[in-house]
């Protein structure tokens, strides 16, 4: 968990390389800022991002570091299935976790070298004692209207355990969105609000 | 302009070269350094000159040049470079610079995105240039104007080394004012000053180590190194650069009380240490890479004839390779002080056991695009030059290659060519082709093919030209007949830069067109001499960038009969169903039709819209 004199929130975010998780990073960096409140993230540049495993780490009210420690983050946002298994480690024991049910198939699966596990299997080993929050977000994007959305589709879903108001988030995605796609995409953030609002 | 913005490391780092009013900024690009340019280049109001130059010596002695007539330069690489860059800093050390002079080197502990871990501080102890180290992207902001300031005033080049987690992490950054005066350039004689003759060269050699004296005590009691003691005198731990953020939050997780030595800069601060070790039964010293601080630690204690026990690199539990974190202080911590720690899996990534939660997790590295031509290129000269020839490499998207059995070495930046010669000259009778791409022939390729020419290598140097820097972010180079800032220039042309070095096969062929490319491949790998291959397309994603749409294509699943010949490529749009054998492709599909090429049974067409 986050500690205290150390970090108000600790979140991980993890995904693919083309995915848009710096943009998903982003929203909540500036917004943070929005309302005054010091914010460090730490991104995967460079050879990573050529569709490989990406990890984001963000924490908001922290003035130290920026890598979350192990077993410190109060929540992991996985914009893919088995990116949010392969860093769980980085989850606190009571985090929560939410994830997009929609795999992407890496190369070494669609060439026959791997194969890719079972969804539904995922999600039953990460429940555990963790409360798993699981939707199928690329649908939900592809009805907000570009299934390019669905980062901010998770961004909405994730609105609903962060220390900043949702309408501070709805306008940095108006500031940091390309302006043609702002209708859709403050859809996708409203869709994926409502996708998991208790 | 708000005061506090949300901005990257190397974004905060371009605002302190604008604070501190930096004149001529040069650079090449390497990750992590590469976003400092990129940010200065594309200010729309400008009143400083920024070039991406050819190389990191380049752009050093460019910054050099500037810095000699007494403006303020900057010059940016990533650690790497700094080796290219050497042979000018070691000398400019004995010349200094007259107006002011910051090199900004960004090292990449645990290997992101770089070939070598090394720690540009030990540049710093080897040339007597002083070194910043900054511990977050804010304070790497703030130091900028001060190292203008700390050159101008020693009248000497300053090092500012970042590291990946400066560089790219991100943070709120609290804006300062614009130092508005610029001087003017204005270049004075001064032989003895600036020709290196040896009779010069001794003299210039006293002064530096003299300066010496100056440079530490300016630094001791600069802002960027701070102790806090605390009356237990047990522990005393020193951190240097973002370790020291780390080092916090391990001392507050732990609980644990200790005094607290913040070290920012090279030489370190000689006096605050030895307030340290005569406050303290025992010393952690925390730094990432190199023992740098721990050296001049346990120096300085034996010249106090310190008995202060003194933890670190040596014989202790600090890694020596690899980015440090809080949870690595924190181990240590509970080491040396006999805390109770979890048991945790060492590594969360590569290396995490994925079968302790009883799944296999399939593995996913970086590949090339969907649609990348170095594929195409890559599977022609696999074809023609056969599965025993060596394929020296480069660095470059191509690298990653690997996984087509075409990248047999990597060494640096222009080690392809030189590699390949050097294995020909050994008298190496298997055929030898090797790659390089447009960026990477510029900086240190085309010396290589100059040796190779001259000196008779019966090689073939494939020229992977997708008309960019691709991997470090589409950064321009001489090809390309654009600046740093967009502005049109004089495109330099491959073929006949090959040809002027006295090369006498060269080809240009689309990679795309794998018939065409095989043919000139052949002829290549019969020539006796060094021929060279130009494969030319444009990178995928600029061609997407810049408008140019092309069909995507499709398997008929009747025709395919999962030869897995479209497979074997690696393309990420091409998938393979194991139940039903057959091949098919997805939606990434950029249509460049190499796979439809391929098909021997006509299974794969373009969709027309």
């Amino acid at each position: 968990m986050s500690a205290e004199g150390i970090s108000e929130f600790d979140l991980v975010i993890a995904g693919v390389g083309g995915q848009g998780t710096i943009l998903a990073s982003d929203i909540i960096g500036k917004a943070a800022v929005k309302e005054n409140i010091s914010i460090r993230a730490a991104e995967t540049h460079g050879m990573a991002q050529r569709g490989g495993s990406v990890v984001n780490h963000i924490r908001i009210g922290c003035e130290l570091g920026s890598m979350i420690p192990r077993k410190g983050a109060d929540v992991l946002l996985a914009l893919e299935p088995s990116e949010a298994l392969r860093y769980m480690e980085y989850l606190s024991e009571d985090g929560v976790i939410i994830v997009n049910t929609a795999p992407i198939l890496p190369v070494t699966v669609t060439s026959g070298l791997c194969s890719y596990p079972d969804v539904d299997e995922i999600i039953s080993i990460m429940k555990g004692n963790r409360e798993v929050k699981a939707f199928n977000a690329s649908e939900l994007a592809k009805k907000a209207g570009h299934p390019q959305s669905m980062n901010v589709v998770m961004v909405g879903a994730l609105s609903n355990y962060l220390p900043i108001s949702a309408e501070n988030l709805l306008e940095c995605v108006r500031e940091l969105v390309p302006p043609k796609t702002i209708d859709i995409n403050v859809k996708a953030f409203e869709v994926g609000r409502d996708a998991i609002e208790q | 302009m708000s005061t506090r913005e949300y901005m990257l490391g190397n974004v905060a780092i371009a605002r302190g070269i604008v604070e501190g009013g930096g004149q001529v900024i040069s650079g090449y690009p390497g990750t992590p350094s590469s976003e400092i340019i990129g940010e200065l280049a594309g200010m729309k109001e400008r009143d400083f000159y920024v070039e991406w130059s050819v190389n990191e010596k380049v752009a050093l002695e460019v910054a050099a040049g500037a810095a000699m007539t007494g403006v303020r330069s900057v010059v940016t690489m990533k650690h790497v470079g700094l080796n290219v860059a050497a042979d000018p800093l070691l000398t400019l050390a004995y010349t200094g610079v007259e107006g002011s002079m910051v090199i900004i080197v960004a090292d990449d502990p645990s290997c992101h995105s770089s070939q070598n871990e090394q720690d540009t501080r030990r540049y710093s102890q080897f040339s007597l240039i002083p070194c910043l180290d900054p511990c977050t992207p804010q304070e790497a902001k703030d130091m900028m104007p001060y190292a203008f300031e700390l050159s101008n005033k020693l009248q000497m080049p300053v090092i500012f080394r970042s590291t990946t987690r400066i560089s790219h992490g991100k943070s709120d950054i609290k804006l300062g004012s614009v130092e508005k005066t610029r001087p003017a350039a204005d270049f004075r004689k001064d032989l003895e000053r600036w020709v290196m003759v040896p009779k010069h060269a001794r003299v210039q050699h006293g002064h530096l180590l003299e300066l010496q004296k100056n440079i530490l005590e300016e630094l001791e009691n600069s802002p960027w190194n701070e102790l806090e003691l605390n009356n237990d005198p047990k522990t005393g731990v020193i951190a240097s650069g973002i370790a020291s953020v780390y080092a916090k939050e391990a001392l507050i997780r732990e609980g644990v009380n200790a005094s607290f030595l913040k070290i920012g800069t090279f030489p370190v601060p000689e006096n605050k240490i030895r307030i340290l070790l005569e406050n303290s039964e025992r010393i952690i010293i925390f730094e990432e890479m190199e023992p740098v601080v721990e050296e001049q630690v346990r120096i300085i204690a034996q010249e106090m004839g310190s008995g202060v026990e003194i933890i670190g690199k040596r014989d202790g539990p600090v890694p020596r390779e690899f980015e440090l974190n809080t949870d690595v202080c924190r181990d240590v911590l509970a080491e040396v002080l006999g805390l109770e720690r979890p048991v945790v899996p060492d590594e969360v990534t590569e290396d995490f056991d994925y079968n302790a939660c009883r799944l296999e997790l399939p593995m996913r590295p970086p590949v090339m695009c969907p649609g990348c031509s170095h594929r195409a290129s890559f599977h022609v000269m696999k074809k023609v030059y056969g599965k025993d020839a060596i394929f020296p490499s480069d660095i470059g998207c191509y690298t990653l290659g690997i996984q087509s059995g075409t990248v047999d070495t990597t060494l640096c930046m222009g080690g392809s060519i030189t590699v390949a010669s050097g294995m020909y000259q050994a008298g190496e009778k298997k055929p030898i082709c090797c790659s390089i791409g447009d960026s990477t022939f510029f900086h240190t390729g085309m010396n290589g093919l100059l040796n190779a020419i001259y000196n008779k290598a019966d090689i073939t140097v494939t020229i992977v030209d997708n008309r960019t820097t691709a991997m470090t972010g589409h950064q321009p180079n001489p090809g390309m007949g654009k600046l740093a800032t967009g502005e049109d220039t004089v495109e330099v042309s491959l073929e006949e830069l090959c040809r002027g070095m006295g090369a006498e096969f060269v080809e240009t062929v689309d990679p795309y067109d794998l018939e065409k490319t095989e043919e000139v491949f052949k002829r290549a790998k019969d020539y006796k001499g060094t021929s060279v291959v130009i494969t030319k397309q444009l990178c995928v994603i600029d061609a997407k960038r810049s408008g140019i749409r092309r069909d995507p294509f499709t398997i008929d699943a009747e025709k395919c009969t999962g030869c897995k010949i479209c497979v074997n490529l690696g393309c990420p749009a091409i998938e393979f169903n194991t139940e039903i054998k057959k091949a098919s492709i997805n939606m990434m599909c950029t249509g460049c039709g190499v796979c439809a090429l391929l098909c021997k049974f006509d299974a794969i067409s373009e969709v027309k819209k």
